[in-house]
């Protein structure tokens, strides 16, 4: 009985696990594991054989066999998971791509980042509890002017570089503040009232680096009892550290505007030299940049829209967005804010 | 208004040592804006040079330059003659001229250097005006002393900065239109001193106590003001006085002269200068006549309709009936109160007697007169701001006596004062009141000392004080007023920092959010974000196909556009982004897609005219109401504008040019980023291709907008590059229809069935129309629905083409059986086939 001879399984059994240790892909093994594992294999024709055996010897020879075949079974599996890890470790080898190529089916958009510097400052004026409000921009002169307290032959009306809507007697400018909101806030919502009007307003200047013919306002109002000057510094100094950093606060200087009395310019600390830098360019050296017009709203203005002065007082303030933008970025031609073109919208984020 | 530091300083004592910077950083504290400053610039050394010798050197350029050599004694510091290049010719030698040496600067920061040029070392230069930034004397060239400074006693080398006024400075400031008596030195010294704490002498109190009372002998002078303006009499307050046998050749005194130039008016005779300097020193308006030209009394008085009168610039001017008028008899015009004299009763060079006129003219009439001829002279921006009605006795007798100096005149003992000023109104005045607007606290004594620093009469024996303010500050009428003066001469620096606390806000509004939204989806989808200034125009209308007498019916047109070719504002915010997205081309730039949210006008009826009301007051409902229906409907449009490439070409494959396609389903996606269901049909709009338009509606019909390809007139219109596609759409219907929240319905869990038709139908069926006959039968299994293919073609059929549809089924509680999910299938192919005329391709 040869197949059964002690010395031809163990042949088969190291024939075997060299064949297996000599595969070298998932498809070696195969051919191996039939050769030395199939049906036709030394080690299946030694076990067929058992059945020959006379009962005596047969668990002797079952138990040399089955040792055997669990020799080979084992190492087979051994080898066929060491090849699977192989080949995976492989494919992914081979899948590898060039990750530095810049992809680019769909580029992203912009949005316009006065828009964005709009909604930064509204978020400010929100956070503090605060309202925003919006308004037309053909409006009626009664509230971009008289509402105001800008008289119709008051020198300040002439100074407003107005667009006028035609014909003469239409009642109606192109907005050239966003102050019309103002009055309309107090009309329809009332007091107390804390709203930021925020919107596109116009005057008559030719486009260039520094001027447009339409531009972007935010303008504030808080009227309540009790309200003061003191108000409108405190309102002012958190929203300056707010857009350009702790510790820039605002310096008021009187000023004159027919909606206030008292009225102040308002300048900001130079958020690029802190006032220390005597050759800054920003500011001059000055250590001060103007930013804006406010004060105490005036009598006239809460008695046009129906608020008892001698109950209620108010502040009012206004600023450039556009302005708030270039303090902010350091862009400094007007021209990119209007023209629409994507390279200029693409330098920045979608958030401001 | 330019304010000479010297001439200041005449009127207030400045601090020991002030510079213009000091003065205006002073000026400021109290609202007296920095404009500029100027003069003090150049900084030596620049002396008097005598010219030895001068040389013409033709050069190979075309141009001859002259080598000379000056005399400038030992400012050179070895007195040897300077050797100096110069290219001008205009002098000789022995001429006295101006040289700057080398280590002095020039305005600009122009640094002097010795240097070497056509062949010499040149050290310095022989000024002229301009260099030394002063006006043109008209020598042509560099200054000659001799012309410039005549009979002036001058030696080589002494220091000419102060021979020529160089080391004056003169303040630019911004006057504020409240702030009318600050146009004038006198107003000016008040702030000063204001600012600074000191001391200050009104000039006008001596004048006015040297002014000979007005008296019966004076010039007649009448007001026959028969139509006052807002019930105010045009002229309050005339002043009159005549100084004989002047000699109007008199040379003005070089220092009134060289004031007048700093303070930017020209010197043209001595009559006119007087004027002029008095004008500027305390601010009242004054004029001088010829006397020889008034026939019999001056009358004031409106014009009359169709009148004409010829100023003094010499323009033929047609009067409006609100002008004032000074006429002499009432007849010939000599000039329109406060704004400009006539030409007839200038004084001339044969003038020997003058009628100098002081008045206090209305604000309102002389701003409208300004106005509306277009004259905004000296005299009119101070009368429009408000003069001081009792200014004018001081300003006469001042410019009397500078008459009488320096011409030589005497003065008639007749004089004019027709006085009709009432009193200053006073101000009831709760003195907490500047605590409780300011938000600091003051006392009472400060209080009243700043107003009565201001110049007003203080009333403290009431509870409330009455405050008379001074004739020159008609601006202070109210206690916020008299606040404002409190709370800036104490200085707003001192007021503290105090954050308000509202009661606490609802947050943006729904629009608000809404906007955002809809720009962050459109910009993560590809989008640029742009504004474009809304003005167009009727050929930009017919250019996009819109008929123009029907646009301009729907839109407002600007009376004094920046640009006659864009009068009117934009009804769609296509027509003025089409400028943006061409502006892109031309850069260079082939794959631009943009969007911009803004207004539009969208008037339905004729517009009708906004009535105005007063300031000051609460305008009653139905005013209110007609006000604010005046103002046009301006809805807020959302445009979409693409060309070139959706989806770009590169290493991973060629791309994908923009087509309806992408705009149709960008609007979608807004609608759906809003949960908003819209319906879309085929639309043939402008400006759009007739057969790639689709129309965007809500549920219940209300039109939301278009989106497709531009029709191809309009795209070779308009310039825009081929199948240029885009959208516009009415946020405002949109905003409104997303603000209910939307109702959530249960998700089934349970296994979905699919199954997939092909319905052929006529070409011109929309698949739109399909989908919904197929919903409709399907019924209420359907979960959704899909177009997967579209087809036209042989296998089709002549004028057919092929729609195959993904139906997915589902029921809440069950999980369909076959025969159910054949059943939906068959009766929603049925329906699409009677809604549709489909069939199902076998």
């Amino acid at each position: 009985m040869a197949a059964l001879d002690p010395a031809a399984v163990e042949q088969a059994v190291s024939e075997a696990l060299a064949a297996f240790a000599d595969a070298t892909s998932l498809d070696e093994l195969k051919a191996a594991r039939t050769a030395h594992q199939g049906d036709k294999s030394p080690l299946a024709l030694a076990n067929r054989e058992i059945g020959a055996l006379p009962p005596s010897a047969k668990a002797e020879a079952g138990k040399r066999v089955g040792k055997a075949r669990g020799q080979v079974g084992a190492a087979l599996k051994e080898r066929q998971a060491q090849l699977e890890i192989e080949r995976d470790e492989r494919i992914l080898v081979d899948e590898a791509v060039d990750v530095t190529m810049v992809p680019g089916r769909r580029p992203l958009g912009r949005r316009h980042p006065v828009e964005l510097m709009g909604e930064r400052i509204a978020d400010i004026l929100v956070g503090m509890g605060w309202e925003i409000a919006e308004g037309p921009e053909v409006e009626a002169e009664w509230f971009n002017f008289d509402a105001l307290n800008f008289d119709v032959d008051h020198p300040a009306r002439q100074m407003q570089d107005t667009f006028y809507i035609a014909p003469e007697d239409s009642g109606l400018v192109l907005r050239t503040h966003t102050s019309p909101v103002q009055a309309r806030s107090l009309l329809e919502r009332g007091v107390p009232l804390y709203v930021g009007c925020i919107g596109r307003v116009y005057r008559t200047d030719d486009l260039d680096a520094t001027h447009m013919p339409a531009f972007h306002q935010i303008e504030g109002i808080a009227v309540d009892k009790g309200i003061t000057m003191a108000h409108l510094k405190g309102t002012l100094d958190r929203m300056a550290s707010e857009l350009f950093g702790e510790g820039i606060t605002t310096r008021l200087r009187p000023s004159f505007f027919p909606f206030t009395e008292p009225s102040a310019e308002m300048d900001l600390r130079c958020f690029v030299c802190r006032g220390e830098d005597p050759d800054c360019r920003s500011c001059s050296g000055t250590g001060w940049i103007e930013w804006g017009g406010c004060g105490m709203v005036n009598r006239n203005v809460l008695l046009a829209c129906g608020v008892d002065p001698d109950v209620y007082s108010g502040f009012a303030f206004g600023m450039g967005i556009d302005r708030a933008l270039q303090f902010r970025t350091g862009q400094s031609d007007m021209r990119e804010l209007i023209e629409g073109d994507v390279r200029f919208d693409a330098q920045f984020g979608m958030e401001i | 208004m330019r304010i000479p530091l010297d001439w200041l300083a005449e009127y207030v004592d400045l601090r020991p040592g002030a510079t213009g910077v000091d003065v205006a950083a002073a000026l400021v504290r109290v609202g007296l804006e920095e404009e500029g400053l100027h003069g003090g610039e150049v900084t030596g050394p620049l002396v008097v040079g005598k010219v030895l010798t001068k040389e013409p050197e033709p050069q190979k350029n075309g141009k001859t330059i002259n080598w000379c050599t000056v005399d400038v004694a030992g400012a050179n510091g070895s007195g040897e003659p300077q050797g100096i290049v110069c290219g001008a010719h205009n002098f000789e030698v022995g001429d006295l001229v101006v040289v700057v040496l080398p280590g002095a600067e020039l305005p600009g920061g122009f640094a002097i250097s010795a240097r070497k040029t056509y062949g010499h070392v040149s050290a310095g230069m022989i000024c002229a005006a301009d260099e030394l930034g002063l006006p043109d004397d008209g020598s042509g060239g560099i200054i000659r002393l001799a012309d410039r400074l005549p009979g002036a006693d001058l030696t080589p080398g002494e220091d000419a900065i102060p021979l020529l006024g160089l080391d004056r400075e003169t303040i630019e400031i911004n006057v504020t239109p409240d702030r009318g008596y600050c146009f004038a030195i006198r107003g000016v010294a008040r702030e000063y001193a204001l600012s600074e704490g000191l001391p200050f002498v009104d000039p006008v109190a001596e004048l006015t106590a040297a002014a000979p009372a007005g008296n019966t002998d004076g010039h007649e002078v009448r007001v026959q003001d028969d139509a006052p303006l807002r019930g105010v009499v045009g002229c309050d307050r005339f002043v009159a006085r005549v100084v004989r046998g002047v000699d109007v050749s008199a040379p003005t005194p070089a220092w009134m002269a060289t004031r007048l130039t700093e303070a930017g008016m020209r010197p043209i005779s001595l009559p006119v200068d007087v004027t002029n300097y008095v004008m500027l020193g305390l601010g009242q308006p004054l004029h001088a006549y010829d006397l020889a030209t008034i026939d019999g009394p001056i009358v004031v008085r409106r014009a009359r309709a169709g009148e004409k009168l010829r100023t003094l610039d010499g323009s033929e001017r047609s009067l409006f009936p609100e002008d004032l008028l000074i006429t002499d008899g009432g007849g010939r015009g000599l000039g329109i109160a406060g704004v400009m004299g006539g030409f007839d009763s200038e004084v001339s060079d044969g003038t020997s007697d003058i009628l100098i006129e002081g008045a206090h003219f209305d604000q309102i009439t002389v701003a409208r007169s300004a106005r509306r001829h277009k004259l905004p002279s000296e005299a009119s921006k101070r009368f429009e701001r408000g003069v001081d009605p009792q200014l004018a006795p001081a300003a006469v007798e001042l410019v009397v006596q500078l008459l009488v100096k320096f011409g030589g005149g005497i003065a008639d003992t007749g004089v004019t004062d027709l006085d009709n000023t009432g009193p200053t109104t006073a101000v009831a005045f709760d003195p907490a009141l500047a605590g409780t607007l300011v938000g600091m606290s003051y006392d009472d004594d400060q209080v009243a000392r700043v107003l009565q620093d201001v110049g007003c009469d203080v009333d403290r024996t009431g509870a409330a004080w009455s405050v008379t303010p001074p004739s020159w500050r008609p601006d202070l009428r109210t206690g916020p007023d008299l606040v404002e003066e409190v709370a800036r001469v104490v200085g707003y620096e001192k007021i503290p920092s105090v954050l308000p606390t509202p009661p606490g806000g609802r947050g943006l509004t729904h629009g608000q959010q809404v906007r955002r939204l809809i720009a962050n989806v459109l910009a993560a989808q590809g989008f640029h974000e742009i504004w474009s200034a809304p003005f167009t125009s009727d050929e930009r209308h017919e250019a996009l196909g819109y008929p123009a007498e029907a646009a301009r019916a729907r839109t407002v047109r600007i009376a004094n556009p920046l640009s006659e070719e864009q009068p009117l504002m934009r009804i769609s915010v296509l027509s003025t982004m089409i400028d943006a997205l061409k502006r892109n081309v031309s850069r260079g730039l082939k794959d631009v897609a943009l969007f911009e949210q803004g207004l539009v006008v969208a008037l339905e009826d004729a517009q009708q005219p906004a009535p105005s009301s007063p300031v000051g007051v609460l305008p009653d409902p139905e005013l209110l109401a007609r006000i604010r229906s005046a103002v046009p409907p301006q809805p807020r449009h959302l445009g979409l504008l693409v060309t070139g490439e959706a989806a770009r070409t590169g290493w991973w494959g060629s791309g994908r040019p923009a087509d309806w396609s992408d705009v149709v389903g960008a609007v979608r996606a807004v609608a759906e980023a809003l949960a908003v269901p819209v319906q879309v049909t085929a639309a043939g709009t402008t400006p759009y291709h007739p057969g790639r338009c689709a129309e965007f509606t809500l549920a219940d019909g209300t039109l939301v907008g278009h989106a497709g390809e531009l029709h191809p007139k309009v795209v070779q219109q308009l310039g825009v590059p081929a199948r240029t596609v885009a959208a516009e759409i009415d946020l405002d219907v949109l905003i409104a229809a997303s603000d209910q929240p939307v109702v959530s319905a249960p998700i089934s869990t349970l296994p979905a069935a699919t199954s997939d038709v092909a319905l052929v139908v006529d070409q011109g069926v929309v698949a739109a129309s399909v989908e919904s006959a197929l919903r409709t039968g399907a019924g209420p299994l359907l979960e959704s629905i899909q177009l997967f293919d579209s087809y036209q073609g042989d296998q089709a059929g002549e004028g057919k083409k092929s729609l195959a549809y993904r139906m997915i089924f589902r029921a809440p509680d069950r999980t369909l059986k076959t025969e159910e999910v054949n059943a939906a299938r068959d009766a929603a192919v049925a329906s699409a086939g009677s809604a549709t005329g489909a069939t199902q391709r076998t």
